[in-house]
């Protein structure tokens, strides 16, 4: 069922590229219903998945030769934590389809990158076969490349090229180490689970971990290599930076904990407190950079680096209950980002032309629309991590993981959550409460439509869902965080 | 007992679902909001009643019920609630106090054109305010604490249109949130040590003797007990939420919410959750004999106590003013629970509910009745117009100053001093709660000789005399003045209800201990201490009311210097301003330069780098290819056209290169290492 995502997406994208260019309704249709589909083929994937394998052991969905003499395998499986990833990018693709209506540029092409970049995310969380993994990996640059350099705002050819750049830099570090790693163990295979199996010399793996996993955690906007994410998220469409934050970021992460710290857990010990210390870092740094920051976008932009670095600590923390914490912020702040750069991008700088935060100041947009200062400000109160939304959960589990571990850095953690709130609060106040005159600024504005009200309804109702009832992603993490895949990096630790 | 426990959660959860519809309901919908938020509030009311009636019951101190959230790993977390008489009393006051200030607000609120969200907020308030009575473990608690934090915002900005309104609502939300941060952590540690954060749950929740031996012998930095250690930052929480020292800033900025607001949640409930919560916390804070951690909440309670006090007596806002003695007293009732224990001082948080928010609502109907005026140099002879409100504003300030014998505040804040006067660490907080004492009676004397005596000053800019407010306003502030008055004698030495419920023990009537040794002398001395301050405030104040605005405050005239220091509240604003703020500022400043300069320009010139070696590569690659002179010459040329190629401004290519430049360094250094 999962694996038809892959194959859904993909087929959607062929389908937009046979459309006759001017039908843009049919464009938008075509790409709802696609992403429509591949999320429920996710639902029910994920329902079959929790049904039978309650062990949360990888189940295998697809494998087939591909490669002969390089003995690749097109291999395809899926287990709780690559569920949760496939289940976020079906929803973060229906929205970003619903926040798109209304692109008229080139609609038909557009929603062709889009698709193709959905199915490449589908394909990375789900392959099981380091090589496929690689080439869905590679595969994802391409669209997300040009969804920015053509479609997108500010700077776009600069932001979209040090994306590519960042990309490929980490892509060619990866590259390196796998090639490595299928030489070094001789065991003629790229599968994971099989590579899984060896026990890769210790001196190697010190080299090896952190070519990989800062190779992948680039993309995760790991600091001081995350300064792709603010410009790229910038310069970005909405549905591009949706997309960026709230599902190619989390494939660096998901690239980190499954081919990094799977295969190289005595490199990942060694190198466990270094990378801590860098996540928290970016926590601090992200959330006070935002502070300061003018352009919105800039600021959603910085915290996404901030919420990142939560994920990348709990993955720090090789417990349990870190861990699940890492995977939760994944998909929490894939929802809570997307919905921010949704506000942000679509109802907010499509209707006042402006993202500054001086220019909003005096527009009183909670008079003008608000339903997005509602929006927003829900968000918002998402993003700082308060109870009854899923980046509460989350960050709660990450930190008490973090506490056993590292103490000081969690403390500097605290410090990063309270000026997240500092600024957050600021960008309220500023972008949609800001004293002004309400009948000066009365200019009519479009009215917030149909498809935005759809797409925040979608994502706020999955942050508070998932926050009131969080079993329902972690029944599907927390079985697999003890299979034998992570049993090399969990080790110990109360929980 | 234990069936009424397991629904328990009902008292939250009714407001809660009334907020979820009142948020949903149109605009225009203003009495289906308010009797949303009035009916849930009874509900809550009348099951707290019930709650409170089985607490008294014989069978058992206290039930617990337990529910599964989710499962973590190979545990699980539960969330869980309790009925004991510290939930049930405390039930009984917010869900009673809420009632009154709903009904009240219908009239302070009438004209006001976001009605239905004020009642929507309202509710959602006093959901996550009974969340925090009721929740039997740290977690709930955490959880309510905070939505308790959000809905205060709210409420705080209510009035966004106003620039103060907002900055103030940023500043109380951003100052509690540090607080909070200690209490996170205090959260996470006791959870790594104690393993579950229930605090009853038979002998397995982290309050119970098993788990409070553990945390007790365990020692962490400077041989300080962990007990000691988390008991210090779940108290910072507890600093935050009740706008101690040195976190009380927020607290006077947060009257530019609508006074409704002010009365339950800056004075009667939220801030005193800080309070609840020390009482709450308080087997671990006193765990193992290890009473560092209470020394500490009783010093900085009187300091505050002192400190606030002096604040209020150089204020001129009418609601400040009783907005620094609700610091003042929140001070009290900490040094309450350290010199004294639980009962101590949760007996003063209720008595001080009721006459605080008396005083509110009071000064809120003199605010309604003075077209919306808060200078309290600006009124005066409001005695005449406003005669209800009169009445029970006198009520609450001799129950707040300690009128003695018939108010409530004397018989709590005398429980208070009693137990600082035998508190054997240092006879230092029994100075400072009388000298706060004293101010409390004195600032009060000169908020109510401004106010309701002299004769009535016509503002400058008044449209029009003051009026009395309606019976919808006044009925709550005669029930809360009765209450303000016969609040103490639950708690008398003679007949020590409260404690004694408190406790778990029979209540015994014993007069002859009012006469008992230091029980009598001190409440002569409390007597003496508020009759002094009293005549001191009649004496200054009791005829400057008449004169003109531009009359300089007698104190002022007397003691210019250090009355600015009093009207500035010590400058501790401008010192946040000058160091925290600035500080993070600067901080946020460089790293932003970080971000555009540094990393941008070390990431231009690893490019630059890597297309120099692909340069050079390609150079040496042609060279190598094409041998001999001639071939050698166009190899060059052919170099030259490679280099103007390479610099074709086009990404893709400056990609392509990147990506050979790559696969060689792959290719040598897998060659380098098999």
């Amino acid at each position: 069922m999962l694996a038809w995502t892959i194959l859904i997406s993909f087929l959607g994208a062929a389908a937009l590229v046979l459309l006759p260019a001017e039908s843009r309704r049919a464009a938008r249709h075509t790409a709802l219903l696609t992403a429509l589909a591949g999320l429920a083929c996710a639902l029910a994937g994920a329902v079959q998945y929790e049904r039978s394998a309650a062990s949360g052991t990888p189940v295998d969905l697809v494998n087939f030769s591909w490669i002969a003499d390089l003995h690749i395998h097109f291999h395809l499986a899926a287990d709780g934590v690559s569920i949760t990833l496939v289940l976020l990018t079906g929803i973060a693709a229906v929205a970003g389809v619903l926040f798109s209506w209304n692109i008229e540029r080139r609609t038909r092409e557009f929603f062709a990158l889009y698709l193709a970049l959905i199915g490449s995310v589908y394909g990375v969380f789900l392959s099981f076969d380091l090589f496929l993994l690689f080439v869905f990996y590679e595969l994802a640059i391409i669209p997300k490349y040009f969804l920015i350099a053509v479609w997108g705002s500010t700077r776009r050819e600069y932001g979209a090229m040090k994306l590519a750049l960042y990309s490929l830099v980490g892509s060619a570090m990866v590259l390196v180490g796998l090639i490595a790693a299928y030489v070094v163990s001789g065991a003629q295979t790229f599968d994971l689970t099989e590579l899984a199996k060896y026990h890769f010399p210790a001196a190697f793996q010190h080299w090896a971990f952190p070519l990989v996993f800062v190779g992948f955690a680039i993309l995760a906007g790991l600091w001081p290599f995350h300064t792709w994410a603010p410009t790229g998220h910038v310069a970005a469409p909405t549905a591009g930076s949706m997309l960026l934050a709230g599902v190619v970021m989390k494939l660096g992460a998901y690239g980190a904990l499954r081919v990094a710290m799977t295969l190289f857990p005595e490199g990942l010990r060694a190198w466990q407190n270094e990378i801590a210390l860098l996540a928290v870092i970016g926590i601090v740094y992200g959330a006070t950079v935002a502070l300061v920051q003018r352009d919105l976008k800039f600021v959603i932009g910085y915290s996404s680096v901030s919420h990142m670095g939560f994920v990348l600590l709990g993955l720090m923390t090789l417990s349990k209950i870190g861990l699940s914490g890492a995977v939760l912020q994944m998909f929490s702040h894939g929802i809570i980002a997307g919905l921010l750069f949704a506000v942000v991008g679509r109802m907010v700088y499509d209707r006042a032309h402006t993202r500054d935060l001086t220019e909003l100041q005096p527009m009183n947009l909670s008079a003008l629309a608000p339903f997005a200062a509602v929006t927003f400000v829900i968000a918002g109160a998402a993003s700082m991590g308060l109870p009854g939304f899923s980046g509460f959960i989350a960050e709660l589990q990450v930190l008490a993981g973090a506490w056993q571990v590292f103490p000081r850095l969690t403390l500097l953690a605290g410090v990063g959550i309270l000026v997240g709130i500092a600024f957050m609060v600021r960008v309220w106040i500023k972008a949609f409460f800001a004293e002004g005159d309400i009948k000066a600024s009365a200019i009519p504005i479009e009215p917030i439509s149909m498809p935005e009200r759809a797409g925040a309804l979608v994502l706020l109702g999955t942050t508070v869902l998932i926050g009131l009832w969080p079993g329902l992603l972690l029944n599907l993490i927390t079985p697999t965080l003890n299979s034998t895949l992570f049993q090399g990096m969990v080790k110990g630790g109360p929980q | 007992m234990q069936h009424v426990v397991q629904y328990l959660w009902l008292i939250p959860a009714v407001p809660l679902v009334m907020a979820g519809i009142g948020a949903l309901l149109k605009r225009e919908r203003r009495r289906a909001a308010a009797g949303l938020a009035i009916g849930g509030m009874a509900v809550a009311w009348v099951l707290s009643c019930v709650a409170f009636v089985a607490s008294l019951g014989p069978d058992s101190f206290r039930a617990t019920c337990t529910v599964k959230w989710f499962d973590l790993g190979d545990a699980s977390v539960p969330l869980g609630w309790m009925l004991d008489p510290l939930t049930a009393i405390m039930l009984m006051m917010v869900t009673f106090l809420a009632l009154l200030i709903f009904i009240y607000s219908l009239g302070y609120m009438a004209e006001d054109e976001n009605f239905t969200r004020f009642f929507c907020f309202m509710s959602l308030f006093g959901a996550a305010m009974l969340g925090i009575v009721i929740a039997n473990s740290l977690l709930l608690l955490f959880i309510s604490w905070e939505l308790v934090g959000l809905s205060s915002y709210l409420l705080i900005g209510f009035w966004f249109e106003k620039p103060q309104a907002a900055a103030a609502a940023k500043k109380a939300f951003i100052t509690t949130r540090i607080g909070d941060m200690g209490l996170l952590l205090g959260m996470l540690w006791l959870y790594s040590k104690s393993g579950t954060l229930l605090f009853y749950d038979n002998g397995h929740g982290c309050l119970e003797a098993a788990s409070l031996a553990r945390l007790a012998a365990a020692a962490t930095l400077g041989g300080m007990a962990v007990s000691t250690a988390i008991s210090l930052l779940i108290f910072a929480g507890a600093v935050g939420k009740s706008g101690q020292l040195p976190l009380h800033v927020w607290l006077p900025d947060a009257m530019e919410g609508p006074t409704p607001v002010s009365a339950l949640i800056h004075a009667a409930t939220m801030v005193a959750a800080g309070v609840f919560l020390v009482a709450r916390m308080y087997p671990l804070m006193s765990a193992g004999g290890h009473l560092a951690a209470l020394e500490v909440v009783t010093w900085v309670g009187a300091i505050t106590a002192v400190f606030a006090a002096a604040i209020a007596v150089a204020q001129n806002d009418i609601k400040r003013i009783i907005a620094y003695s609700t610091i003042s007293q929140l001070g009290y009732m900490m040094m309450g629970l350290g010199v004294g224990g639980v009962a101590v001082g949760m007996f003063h948080l209720i008595t001080h509910a009721f006459f605080k928010s008396l005083l509110f609502l009071g000064a809120g109907s003199v605010i309604h009745g003075c077209h919306g005026e808060q200078d309290i140099r600006k009124m005066g002879g409001l005695k005449k117009l406003m005669p209800w409100t009169f009445a029970t504003y006198a009520a609450g300030m001799m129950a707040l100053c300690g009128v003695p014998l018939f108010f409530s505040g004397f018989w709590s804040k005398d429980e208070i001093l009693r137990a600082a006067w035998i508190w054997p660490s240092s006879p230092v907080p029994f100075c400072l709660g009388a000298a706060g004492a004293f101010l409390t009676a004195f600032y009060m004397m000169r908020q109510v000789s401004w106010v309701f005596f002299g004769k009535p000053a016509q503002a400058a800019g008044a449209r029009a005399p003051a009026h009395e407010s309606p019976g919808v306003m006044t009925i709550p502030l005669a029930v809360l003045a009765v209450f303000a008055v016969l609040a103490g004698f639950l708690g008398t030495p003679a007949w020590p209800w409260f404690q004694s419920y408190l406790n778990g023990e029979k209540v015994r009537f014993e007069p002859a201990a009012l006469l008992a040794s230091p029980q009598l002398n001190l409440m002569l001395v409390s007597a003496v201490v508020v009759g002094v301050a009293f005549l001191a405030g009649w004496k200054i104040y009791g005829n400057v009311a008449a004169q003109s605005l531009r009359a300089m405050d007698p104190l002022q005239k007397a003691l210019p210097a250090f009355y600015r220091l009093l009207e500035n509240k010590f400058f501790i604003d401008e010192f946040y301003g000058a160091t925290v703020v600035r500080l993070n500022t600067a901080f946020a400043a460089l790293a932003d330069w970080l971000d555009r300069v540094l990393w941008t320009g070390a990431v231009q010139a690893v490019t630059r780098l890597t297309v120099a070696l692909a340069r050079f590569d390609s150079a040496i690659d042609e060279l190598g290819v094409n041998a001999g002179f001639d071939a050698g010459c166009d190899g060059l040329r052919g170099a030259g056209r490679g280099l103007s190629w390479l610099q074709n401004g086009r990404v893709q290519r400056y990609m392509r290169i990147a990506g050979v430049a790559f696969s060689v360094l792959a290719l040598a250094l897998i060659w380098g290492c098999g």
